[in-house]
């Protein structure tokens, strides 16, 4: 199962056929698996790792610390569902240490995201400060490097 | 005598015979041709495509910051000739005493000839199954012996079989290469397949030299044997690994050499004369390899095992049958459905596809009708190459639409 999930972590466009032969399963074997991971809420969906820098897509990318008061009738769950209905919000994460949750939001301008902070995160009751970060260059992502790929400097022997 | 320097130097007639005899290696020739196009996806070479992993490579470093740069004692440094023995005993149960046994060498390479030249006497004859790595015979021959070809068939699974050898002794054989696994077959000798070629040596005078540097990417669930761990095997066994393949340090050129104390202080006296002593900082990383490396030999290996069960059936479907090659990183499969020569497949195959492959004849003429396949490359490398290879039988013929 772990050996699975790996595969697909790294790869999720591998065909059943050859995620199979990998693994040593039959090709039904192996779509049975992925059936009940998704049934299970294990897999919850597959998607592209893109560099958007290299398309002209306009955007910007923050990551915002947010320091919330739990409310007694909301606990942080409840704060984290309401901030997590926002389209902006690509996720959003119960923090340990210096604050408590961890937001990354993407909008097309700087000015979309100080006017999304303003206007819609820092007005709800439960939030008592923010503060924005703003990202500047991807370098790795999903465990996926940015960089040009290095040459394969091996030679024959 | 002025006019007589006017002829230069008749090099070929000057220099040594085997030597200027030998065939250069056919992989690099490959290779060569392969370089000069662009857009070459490869599946040749012999490495892993893992860098060393970063606690060895650290060790190294740090040892370097210290000013560590001196030359080590002959047989290498005591804690990793300890460190070597350890892992023996720990993975295939066989002992070898640090101090009289192990002598650490310039990569498996060096080991490979250390023990033809201190073995063989002019005219000895050295087994040396076919196909199998390049190295061995201009080696045994280089050292004033007679490499003699042992066919491996691929219905066998190119194993070296007990009649094949027992065929093959005469009076004048001092020494049967068996490389477990094997390169470029990736065929491997379980244990009970290692006691039938026991029988055959047992009252013999023979040597055997193991090559077991792919010993540790081994695939099946009996995991790796060393033939020294057979009964009566160990006396005349002269082990050779290294650390190339298992821990991915290739370019840190270390490997070892492993027997009986008799033989390996003749051993000894020619590596300190040749060599004077392996590098050492690579020997301080690979006492870190030994101690601490085992859970980065698993992972590799995990890798390298799905990567091979994935050519392994992408190469069956598309017709290029190929046995389960439970060992090193090489897929060995028959090209025989093309009619082609091993070496016109490949240079076909790399002129209209861009794809480069290693003729078996690389390896021994035994390797006619196929070809050598590495996968140690990622797998968008690997499942790329096998779309190429496809797209190349169907163009030709060789495989229908959708087969």
């Amino acid at each position: 199962m772990d050996k699975l999930l790996n595969l697909l972590d790294r790869n999720a466009r591998m065909s059943n056929a050859q995620l199979a032969a990998m693994l040593g399963r039959t090709e039904q074997e192996v779509a049975e698996q992925i059936a009940a991971l998704e049934k299970d809420g294990v897999i919850r969906a597959y998607k592209a790792v893109i560099d958007w820098d290299k398309t002209d897509r306009e955007y910007v990318t923050a990551i915002i610390e947010l320091h919330v008061t739990p409310k007694k009738d909301r606990g942080f769950e409840g704060i984290a569902e309401e901030i997590m209905r926002f389209r902006e919000v690509e996720s959003i994460s119960l923090m340990s240490g210096g604050y408590d949750f961890s937001i990354v939001v993407n909008a097309r301008t700087f000015r979309d995201v100080a006017t999304f902070v303003a206007k819609r995160l820092s007005p709800l009751d439960s939030v008592v400060s923010t503060a924005t970060h703003f990202v500047l260059r991807r370098y790795k992502e999903n465990n996926v490097i940015f960089l040009e790929e290095d040459r394969d400097e091996r030679g024959a022997l | 005598m002025r006019e007589g320097r006017c002829n230069p130097m008749q090099y070929e007639t000057l220099l040594n015979r085997t030597l200027v005899e030998m065939k250069p290696s056919g992989i690099r020739r490959f290779f060569d041709l392969a370089h000069e196009m662009e857009d070459v996806i490869s599946l040749s070479v012999g490495e892993p495509d893992f860098s060393t992993p970063w606690h060895i490579r650290e060790v190294g470093i740090k040892t370097l910051e210290r000013g560590k740069t001196w030359y080590s004692p002959n047989a290498g440094f005591i804690e990793l000739r300890s460190a070597i023995a350890r892992y023996l005993q720990r993975r295939f149960r066989v002992s070898y005493d640090p101090k009289t046994e192990v002598l650490v060498t310039v990569g498996g390479s060096e080991a490979i000839d250390l023990c033809m030249r201190s073995l063989i006497n002019p005219g000895d004859e050295v087994l040396v199954p076919s196909p199998s790595f390049v190295c061995y015979s201009p080696l045994a021959a280089m050292a004033g012996g007679v490499p003699v070809p042992l066919e491996t068939k691929a219905e066998d699974h190119f194993r070296l079989t007990a009649q094949t050898l027992k065929a093959a002794i005469t009076p004048k054989t001092k020494l049967l290469i068996l490389p477990i696994p094997n390169n470029p077959t990736g065929a491997v000798l379980r244990r009970r397949h290692m006691e039938e070629l026991a029988e055959v040596l047992r009252g013999t005078d023979i040597f055997v030299l193991s090559d077991e540097i792919y010993s540790e990417l081994t695939y099946h669930d009996e995991g790796p044997t060393s033939f020294a761990s057979i009964d009566g095997m160990q006396e005349r066994t002269l082990l050779v690994s290294g650390f190339s393949k298992a821990y991915a340090m290739t370019g840190w050129r270390l490997g070892y050499v492993c027997g009986p104390s008799a033989v390996m202080s003749q051993i000894v006296k020619l590596h300190q004369y040749g060599i004077m002593s392996a590098p050492t900082t690579a020997q301080y990383a690979a006492i870190e390899a030994m101690d601490n490396g085992d859970d980065d030999v698993v992972a590799m290996r995990d890798d390298y095992n799905q990567r091979r069960r994935l050519i392994v059936d992408e190469l069956n479907r598309m017709g290029l049958t190929c046995f389960d090659p439970l060992g090193a990183f090489y897929v060995f499969p028959s090209i025989q459905i093309t009619g082609m020569t091993s070496e016109e497949f490949c240079v076909t195959l790399l002129k209209e596809k861009h794809v480069a492959v290693v003729p078996g004849t690389a390896f021994g003429d035994c390797g006619e009708g196929f070809v050598r396949i590495s996968y140690c490359y990622s797998i968008k490398h690997i499942v790329e190459a096998m779309r190429r290879m496809r797209e190349f039988l169907t163009e030709r013929g060789f495989l229908k639409e959708g087969e």
